[in-house]
């Protein structure tokens, strides 16, 4: 397999070649989308919008796939890298690059995005060409953030991101959509603003003869900001950052966006752009200012902040009335996992924080798909509504019980995995707090199985979930990839855990190794002459 | 006779603020503000007799744009008119946000 | 890992038919794909409008029952309403046993080839590399050895009896493949458990097994009770989890490992007695508290009745429930150097012995006496495993495992009949109730004599098995009362000795209370006159041979199975097998505990009189039910009256889970509701802080557009009052 990636120069086009795949199945798409005059005319031509975006993702897919093997674990630099000018002026280049933490999430999105894709096959019934074409802008979006090496190009791909999410949830969505979407947009674009404020700082800081400097790893190696200054531009990507994750109590915007977003838009959402932050947090907020993040009332704060996210999220989770609703409060929870493993910074909480994010991903991406399936059905997302539908529904239960176990963190699926990383690793550091932390494991069995209860278990006393059809073939074929990663994840990860170890190891390192040195250099005074030095 | 003749166009410009502020025909609104117009050219003409003609001139130039103003205003009150039958500035509020 | 590679390499056993050890837990877990193929294949292809599937739901099963709700669904949960076996159940009663059995045989040959050879060191067997992340480094590993060779026997052995036993048991249950599925995948994560080679592993079968007994608990989900039951109990096993885990992280935070070998070798240089040690083992045995149904985290296990019964025989009596027990001898290493951590152990397990079996004494349902006398028995067996007496733990995990699994069986037999008698005549009386039962010997002879060869193992009359193991845990106890690092400890400044006569005195108690509830579960089935009903009478019968064959292989085991251990004292055959056969595993940790220095207090004197004394205790429990007790005077279930005063509380068991329901569950949940997420979410955050920041903004906006009126006027009088304004300010200055 590598000898005929090296043979085709895979390495040296596929960045970009992820980032235009998508966009040119947005335009072909958006191109075809006025030729419908009749209704029979319509669903034809919907039909052929399906099979387009369906089979466009999949060869996104295909060729992300051989990043899988392409990958070199040793070299800790940037892979498949590339780098040209796009405005010199400002000194903003194109600049991309990959390492074990981006190739995962990269793995991550255009796995699940054909899912998606199959996932909203019959219930997108409006606009289909345009809601595949958002879906497709939104992929070249998240991967331009995974892949990006220049502060500037990640601001851009971090707010194109934004904008077909918006239009999904605005157009797509629930019956308070445009509240949800609106909420979403300026919840999540207000602290972008603060980010972009403190990119430009950095960027003009950085930079020499008038002409700022946004590369990222000119960036990290020259930590030479005052440590006033510092505290503020971390709080500035803090915030962005925070908002994305969410982290509490920065979450509100998450289970309104998640209850009216389409089911394809919820999946997104909790599996990849969720990810956007905790990204965020191990690729920039930490390397760039390692003084500040791991200054310890920052880091208690954090993570503090962190552990009250993974019981609070977990206790509202189980008196939600709602099951979208639910999911989103689990994500609360399952990500202040995530931030605890990146705030306690050991090798492996950080990779068990990586764990966390993949198979969030993955199980809560395919218990919004169930919940998308039922709710085709039954248009209600309300647990109550439902009741003993396992025997109506025998598939759909094995399947449901299935997720919910992996996203409880059974061990032998892949949700163990990173909890127990994130847990063995943060209780160096962190000996309460991991405590208080692991309790979570116990809530979130309450709130899951009491759910999963409601709904499969208990006397089928409904008459309008008598005749729920089960699943059909595509709908199997859509969990069957989920299951088998849920699974695969459980049982052997070391191949994933292989691939990104290098590179956590390298922030590990670097984030400690810069909180010493500004550590040694205390006070403002000394960064400031050093600064002048460096000049 | 220069403190006669401000006192005197001071009196006719607080007349003409006052019509524009309390009427509401829009003609009579129209009238007070070139009353106002024509209380600052008197104003020009008497300083005008102690500091050189650039007040006169000034003066001219009011009158022309005045006279224009007074062509354009009386044309859009007069198709207001016929659209709506009144003239009252209380019902012109289409543009009201 | 290097050392372990090394002596995997120079182990005897390297080569042998050991090397296939891991198709023991394959094996089963090829039977459940295969099952829960042919479950799911079949139900999707069934079709929602089939009869056959699930159970109607029958509103008409009374809920005037005396007992409460649960008891009363889990004995309907048996529902035998469709007559037609499952339309794969013949392919499924092939594989479901014999996966079991050929698992058993390997197994056996394993065994029989550990015996020959000379065997000092575990056998490890390192497959792939599961969690490698730096210093940790968690292999999927499997770890061979005396201990889990025992267990293995255990489970595989009479796992396959159970699953014959289920053949008949549950032949006409609709959900026939899907049964035979969880007991499979049981079956795989048990021996995962006690196979595994390093903590996280045996992790994976601990929470494993909890899945299963979850799903199997609610094999009958379409009743609220069982699957609010099964929920339960994973959620308060999940609990015991929570401090599993926590024992996990201080092991690596502190050792660096997490493999049995690597934490065996760290451990002596761990303080003796330190707080350390201590935190670790008291939160590793929160986590057997849970799984074992211990004080204070027993109450899933009653509840958990409402599975099948066999369920309740595999699961919650012979194996899984034993995990606990299991995992205290498995670390025995760390709890040898914490006594204070082992007094909590041994003080729990007999606390747990005496108060579960003073539940058993006023329990109706017959599957819950046997609950509380499971909870009772794991009570004594963590008495022995935590007075170091690990070998006489795990002996008596084996013979419980014997004669529990026959007593459940057996009241399997009893219910089928019961409900077989029940169906023919449509009535929806309880039939698990005693108080409907009696008499039964008539019509069930040979349930009627193995049953009566367990009880009197329970109640450890010799030379059943039930004596030998449970003496060995009581000798132990007044042994180590006398001299032992534990005795020299103290908890809460009661001397270690103080509190093992204590523990001793709490352990004859319960074997006196065991005796007289296990005697009262017998007269009222199986004596006195038949209360069953007239119409019904006729119909009840023994068990078909696939029942009662399994009984009868367990009844020999259990008369016989003490003598796996003889003690020194009774020779009448091979002297302590199962103690030469344990030490290398367990026998240093014995000894770091027995041997604390001075000379033995008791002598062989000393421990006849215990023998003595806890016959005698046996035999008057056993002698006082009969004389008290009265089957004459009892009334079907539906015509009796309440229990009055203290036998109420025991009924209700304590109002346990009452309270716990007031003090734990209900506030917990209004506070998530209305403080947290109505309060602080809803209102706070989003209401106050989101929202209204918005609304802030479209004030600010409001007043901007009503400035911005568009009227003229408005303008010119603000531009006039400015003007004045300014032109005041200046003239007036």
């Amino acid at each position: 397999m590598e000898a005929f990636l090296q043979s085709i120069g895979y390495d040296s086009w596929v960045l970009p070649a992820l980032l235009i795949i998508p966009l040119v199945g947005a335009i072909i798409l958006l191109g075809l989308s006025q030729t419908a005059d009749s209704d029979a005319e319509l669903s034809g031509s919907n039909a052929r919008a399906r099979v387009i975006a369906f089979v466009v993702l999949l060869i996104e897919f295909i060729v992300s796939a051989g990043l899988w093997w392409s990958f070199n674990p040793a070299n800790t630099g940037w892979h498949a890298a590339i780098d040209s000018q796009w405005i010199p002026m400002w000194g903003i280049r194109f600049t991309l690059g990959i390492d074990g933490i981006a190739l995962m999430m990269i793995l991550l999105t255009t796995f699940i995005m054909p899912l998606t894709v199959l996932g909203s096959w019959t219930s997108i019934k409006k606009k289909v060409h345009a809601y595949f074409a958002m879906m497709m802008i939104l992929t070249s979006g998240m991967l331009g953030v995974f892949m990006a090496r220049d502060l500037f190009l990640f601001y851009v791909m971090w707010e194109v991101m934004l904008v077909p999410m918006y239009f999904i949830i605005g157009i797509w969505g629930g019956e308070r959509r445009l509240y949800a979407s609106i909420k979403f947009f300026i919840y999540t674009m207000l602290p972008s603003l603060l980010m972009l404020v403190a990119i430009l700082y950095l960027g003009i800081h950085a930079g020499s003869g008038g002409t700022p400097n946004f590369s990222y790893d000119n960036l990290v190696s020259h930590p030479t900001l005052a440590p006033r200054v510092a505290l503020w531009l971390f709080g500035a990507f803090f915030a962005a950052f925070a908002v994305k994750v969410p982290m509490f109590p920065f979450h509100t915007w998450l289970p309104d966006a998640h209850v009216e977003a389409p089911t394809a838009g919820s999946v997104i959402l909790a599996g990849i752009m969720l990810k956007m932050g905790t990204f965020g947090f191990l690729r920039f907020a930490l390397p760039l200012f390692p003084g500040t993040a791991m200054n310890p009332t920052v880091r208690a704060v954090i993570v503090t902040l962190a552990v009250i996210g993974i019981i609070y999220g977990a206790l509202v989770a189980m008196v939600q009335p709602d099951f979208k609703k639910l999911v989103a409060y689990s994500s609360v929870s399952h990500l202040g996992f995530v931030m605890l493993g990146i705030f306690a910074l050991t090798l492996q909480s950080v990779q068990g924080a990586l764990m966390i994010m993949i198979n969030h991903g993955i199980s809560t991406g395919a218990l919004f798909l169930l919940i998308g399936m039922i709710y085709e059905r039954r248009h209600s997302r309300a647990i109550e509504s439902y009741g003993g539908i396992a025997r109506v529904v025998p598939v759909f239960a094995a399947l449901l019980t299935l997720v919910s176990l992996s996203s409880i963190g059974l061990p032998g699926t892949n949700g163990f995995v990173g909890e127990f990383l994130v847990l063995v690793g943060a209780f160096k550091p962190y000996p309460v707090f991991t405590t208080i932390a692991a309790t979570g494991v116990i809530f979130a069995a309450v709130y899951l199985l009491w759910a999963i209860q409601r709904i499969l278990f208990n006397p089928l006393d409904k008459k309008e979930n008598e005749h729920i059809p089960d699943l059909n073939w595509r709908e199997i074929g859509l969990m069957v990839p989920f299951i088998i990663v849920i699974i695969w994840l459980g049982v052997y990860p070391a191949p994933v855990l292989r691939r990104m170890e290098p590179s956590a190891q390298k922030l590990v390192t670097t984030v400690t190794q810069g909180a010493q040195l500004g550590a040694q250099a205390g006070a403002p005074a000394v960064a400031v002459s050093v600064t002048g030095a460096a000049r | 006779m220069l403190a006669e003749s401000l006192a005197l166009s001071a009196v006719l410009f607080t007349i003409g603020v006052i019509g524009v502020l309390t009427r509401r025909n829009a003609i009579i609104i129209f009238m007070c503000v070139e009353l106002m117009l024509n209380a600052v050219n008197l104003t020009f003409i008497a300083f005008s007799r102690y500091y050189g003609a650039a007040g006169q001139v000034f003066v001219v130039f009011v009158m022309t744009v005045a006279a224009a103003e007074a062509a354009v205003g009386l044309a859009i009150i007069i198709s207001i008119f016929r659209h709506r039958q009144s003239v009252n500035l209380q019902n012109i509020n289409l543009l009201r946000g | 890992m290097m050392l372990l590679q090394i002596a995997t390499q120079a182990h005897p056993l390297a080569g042998t038919v050991a090397k296939w050890v891991w198709l023991l837990p394959l094996l089963p877990f090829l039977g459940f794909l295969i099952n829960g193929g042919i479950s799911l294949f079949s139900a999707a292809h069934v079709g929602p409008s089939d009869p056959d599937m699930g159970h109607g739901h029958d509103d008409s099963h009374g809920d005037a029952h005396a007992i409460s709700e649960a008891e009363d669904h889990g004995a309907h949960g048996d529902d035998h309403h469709a007559v037609k076996p499952h339309r794969y159940a013949g392919i499924v009663s092939i594989i479901g046993p014999l996966v079991l059995a050929a698992s058993f045989v390997l197994a056996f040959m394993i065994f029989t080839t550990m015996r020959s050879v000379d065997m000092t060191t575990p056998f490890i067997q390192r497959y792939f590399s599961w969690m490698p992340v730096g210093t940790l480094q968690i292999d999927a590993a499997i770890q061979l050895d005396q201990l889990s060779m025992l267990m293995v026997l255990v489970i595989t052995g009479v796992g396959t009896l159970i699953h014959i036993f289920s053949v008949g048991y549950m032949r006409e249950d609709p959900g026939y493949p899907r049964y035979f599925a969880y007991l499979n995948l049981f079956v795989f994560f048990m021996l995962v458990l006690v196979l595994g080679a390093n903590y996280p592993v045996l992790f994976v079968g601990w929470e494993g097994v909890g899945l299963c007994s979850y799903l199997l608990i609610g094999f009958w989900f379409s009743e609220k009770a069982n699957a609010d039951a099964g929920k339960k109990a994973f959620i308060v096993n999940r609990i015991g989890d929570f401090g599993f885990l926590i024992a996990m992280f201080l092991l690596f935070s502190n050792i660096g490992v997490l493999d049995f070998a690597g934490v065996k070798a760290a451990a002596p240089g761990l303080a003796f007695g330190g707080a350390l040690v201590t935190a670790i083992c008291l939160f590793m045995f929160l986590g057997c508290a849970g799984k074992s149904a211990q004080i204070p985290l027993y109450i899933w296990l009653p509840d958990a009745m409402a599975g099948p019964t066999p369920v309740s025989a595999l699961i919650h009596a012979a194996t899984m429930v034993t995990a606990g027990v299991y995992l205290v001898a498995r670390s025995s290493f760390l709890f040898s150097i914490a006594p204070v951590a082992s007094l909590v152990v041994a003080l729990i397990g007999g606390l747990t012995a005496l108060f579960a079996a003073t539940i058993g004494l006023k329990q109706w349902d017959i599957k819950k006496v046997l609950a509380s006398s499971t909870v009772s028995q794991l009570g004594y067996m963590f008495v022995g495993v935590g007075v170091g007496a690990y070998t006489a733990g795990m002996f008596h995990l084996m013979t419980h495992a014997f004669f529990k699994a026959l007593l459940f069986l057996g009241s399997g037999s009893v219910i089928y009949a019961m409900h077989a008698a029940y169906h023919h005549t449509g009535s929806h009386e309880d039939a698990q109730d005693m108080r409907n039962m009696g008499g039964l010997r008539k019509y069930m002879p040979i349930t009627w004599g193995l049953m009566w060869a367990a009880t009197l193992a329970i109640a450890g009359i010799p030379p059943f098995s039930g004596f030998f193991s449970k003496d060995s845990i009581l000798g132990a106890t007044f042994e180590r009362a006398g001299h032992s690092t534990l005795a020299d400890a103290s908890l809460f400044g009661i001397p270690g000795s103080t509190l093992l006569y204590l523990i001793y005195v709490f352990g004859v108690a319960a074997a006196f209370l065991t005796a007289i509830y296990m005697t009262r579960m017998m007269i009222y089935t199986f004596h006195g006159p038949n209360r069953t009903g007239s119409a019904e009478e006729s119909h009840l019968h023994e068990a078909p041979w696939v029942m009662t064959g399994p009984l009868v292989v367990l009844g020999v085991l259990s008369v016989v199975g003490g003598w796996f251990n003889l003690p020194a004292i009774i020779p009448i055959g091979k002297i302590g097998v199962l103690d030469g056969w344990l030490d290398p595993v367990v026998g240093e940790a014995t000894r770091r505990v027995a041997e604390a220095g001075g000379e033995a207090a008791h002598g062989a004197s000393d421990e006849l009189i215990l023998i003595v004394v806890a016959v005698a205790v046996a035999v008057a429990g056993m002698a006082l039910a009969f004389a008290r007790l009265k089957p004459q005077t009892l009334v079907p279930a539906s015509q009796s009256p309440e229990e009055e005063g203290f036998e109420r509380v025991l009924a209700h068991k304590y109002y346990v889970d009452e309270a716990y329901e007031a003090a734990v569950v209900n506030p917990t949940y209004q506070i998530s509701k209305r403080v947290l997420w109505r309060g602080i979410d809803a209102g706070l955050i989003d209401g106050l802080l989101v929202n209204g920041s918005s609304a802030l903004m479209r004030g600010f906006g409001w007043v901007g557009s009503r400035i911005q009126s568009g009227a003229v006027g408005t303008y010119a009088w603000v531009l006039v009052v400015g003007v004045l304004a300014v032109l005041g300010a200046v003239t007036l200055r």
